[in-house]
């Protein structure tokens, strides 16, 4: 089964203008087809640090390295950003297309029916609701059939049954392609159930404050075990 | 369903007045209706007809792909804005006939001047409309495009024209309102032929039944470029975004 690529994050600083750094000293290393949860308070830098990662933000003195090579030269990583951000001028299978060049027509409803939309291809995100839309997003993300993927925020406001059938996607599509998966969020609850390793990230410049590794095996992560966990993290000092 | 009624209606309250306050200087839409046809079967409607229009759609194209171009430019390149927008404002306000009387003194009344001035009055707008349209990109389109690494082309293709289409569709429909009707005034000013021309020699006769059926022939024309190429290319091109109302 192929795996997802190792990361290697070396950054010695990060900073805005003349602004205080967002990181300096932050290293991590990142095990191939793990996924990580990246969480912490909002402004701490974990949206900056994925599109670091992803190669678009290289005003940073380090390096960022994908199994072994530069960000911006590794492959195309599966990307969904914290918004939708659908092209309202394309239909749903046309924005899977968009992102994924070699995609054909069927693989795009393919991918779509991965994440049970199988019956909006033809729909403008105009017409599709904010839950759908961010299905589209993960769905496109995953089309570009990286074994990386980078997920800021996949899951914020949606309802709990909607957030419940992504997780149950995305588990489904992990335990399938087995990727690499950083995600971003500043919910415990979708760190500790979906990811196998928890990093803790706050203060400025930020620092890991908590790098917590979860059991990956599913028999020993039922609501028990999360909930040890859901308090332990949240019983770190920020 | 009112839509339809509306041009109907308007020929009917024609028709009623001229027969109410009938009199030679004000003729009814069955008259004018008359004497398009005359002027069309056995005068020289066609071609005057046709002379305009090659005018109107010289000007038209030149002006909207160098409008395009600029506006792409002004919007994109701050310092290149803010250097020339003093030139946009003067161009916007300049009195299209000014254009066109010191382009007919400097090149004589010929056809290049004629199209030129139209094209100097309509290039501001054009530039301006697009302009506007490329400062309102939405930037994190680019940085999709960035992120899955799209080639030039395809983020030409997928996210800067599908942005600035609107726009361009804007600057046609206003553009071509302005057009269609300077460019008659500078037939009238001085020209070899075309609507313009024609009517300003039945002016000088009192032909009103002549002028009204070569501006209801212009009418038609515009009427028919609306609704068969402009209207069904702007519904074709925007069909993705939401119903209004």
């Amino acid at each position: 089964m192929a795996t997802g690529p190792g990361l290697n994050i070396a950054v010695d600083e990060k900073r805005f203008g003349s602004g205080a750094p967002l990181f300096a000293g932050l290293h991590l290393q990142i095990a191939p087809s793990s996924v990580v949860a990246l969480i912490g308070p909002s402004g701490v830098g974990k949206s900056t640090l994925l599109r670091m990662i992803a190669g678009i933000d290289a005003h940073f003195t380090g390096s960022i390295t994908v199994d072994g090579m530069a960000a911006a030269a590794a492959p195309v990583p599966g990307f969904v950003f914290q918004d939708p951000r659908l092209l309202p001028w394309l239909t749903a299978a046309d924005n899977i297309r968009a992102a994924a060049p070699a995609c054909t027509e069927a693989q795009a409803v393919t991918a779509l029916e991965r994440v049970e939309l199988g019956d909006a291809e033809m729909l403008y995100p105009h017409q599709l609701s904010g839950g759908m839309q961010r299905r589209v997003a993960l769905a496109r993300a995953l089309a570009v059939n990286a074994g990386l993927l980078l997920l800021d925020e996949p899951f914020v406001s949606l309802d709990r049954d909607l957030v419940s059938e992504m997780h149950r996607l995305f588990r489904h599509v992990v335990d399938a392609e087995r990727p690499t998966v950083l995600f971003v969020s500043h919910l415990i609850d979708d760190a500790i159930r979906l990811a196998d390793r928890v990093l803790l990230i706050d203060h400025r410049p930020a620092r890991v404050v908590a790098d917590i590794a979860l059991p990956k095996a599913p028999a020993e992560r039922d609501e028990t075990v999360l909930a040890a966990y859901r308090h332990m993290l949240e019983r770190q000092p920020s | 369903m009112l839509e339809w009624l509306s041009l109907p209606l308007l020929l009917l309250l024609w028709q009623v007045l001229a027969t109410v306050f009938a009199h030679r200087l004000f003729p009814s839409p069955i008259l004018v209706a008359q004497e398009m046809w005359d002027t069309a079967t056995a005068g020289r409607l066609l071609l005057d007809l046709g002379k305009t229009l090659a005018r109107v759609a010289m000007a038209f194209v030149v002006a909207m792909l160098l409008g395009t171009a600029l506006g792409i430019v002004f919007g994109r390149i701050r310092w290149v804005d803010r250097l020339f927008s003093g030139w946009l404002l003067v161009g916007l306000n300049l009195p299209a006939i000014v254009v066109a009387i010191v382009l007919y003194i400097w090149l004589g009344l010929t056809e290049v001047a004629l199209v030129l001035a139209v094209i100097i009055n309509k290039l501001p707008l054009v530039v301006t409309t697009v302009r506007e349209g490329v400062r309102s990109f939405a930037t994190e389109f680019d940085e999709l495009g960035r992120v899955f690494r799209l080639s030039r082309l395809r983020r030409l293709r997928l996210i800067f024209l599908p942005q600035l289409l609107p726009f361009v569709l804007a600057a046609a429909r206003t553009g071509l309102s302005l057009i269609w009707k300077i460019v008659l005034v500078f037939e009238v000013l001085g020209s070899d032929g075309g609507v313009g021309y024609r009517i300003a020699i039945m002016f000088q006769f009192f032909d009103i039944a002549g002028i009204l059926a070569y501006t209801a022939s212009f009418i038609l024309v515009v009427l028919a470029f609306e609704y068969g190429v402009l209207r069904p290319l702007e519904r074709r091109a925007l069909k993705w975004r939401p119903v209004q109302g």
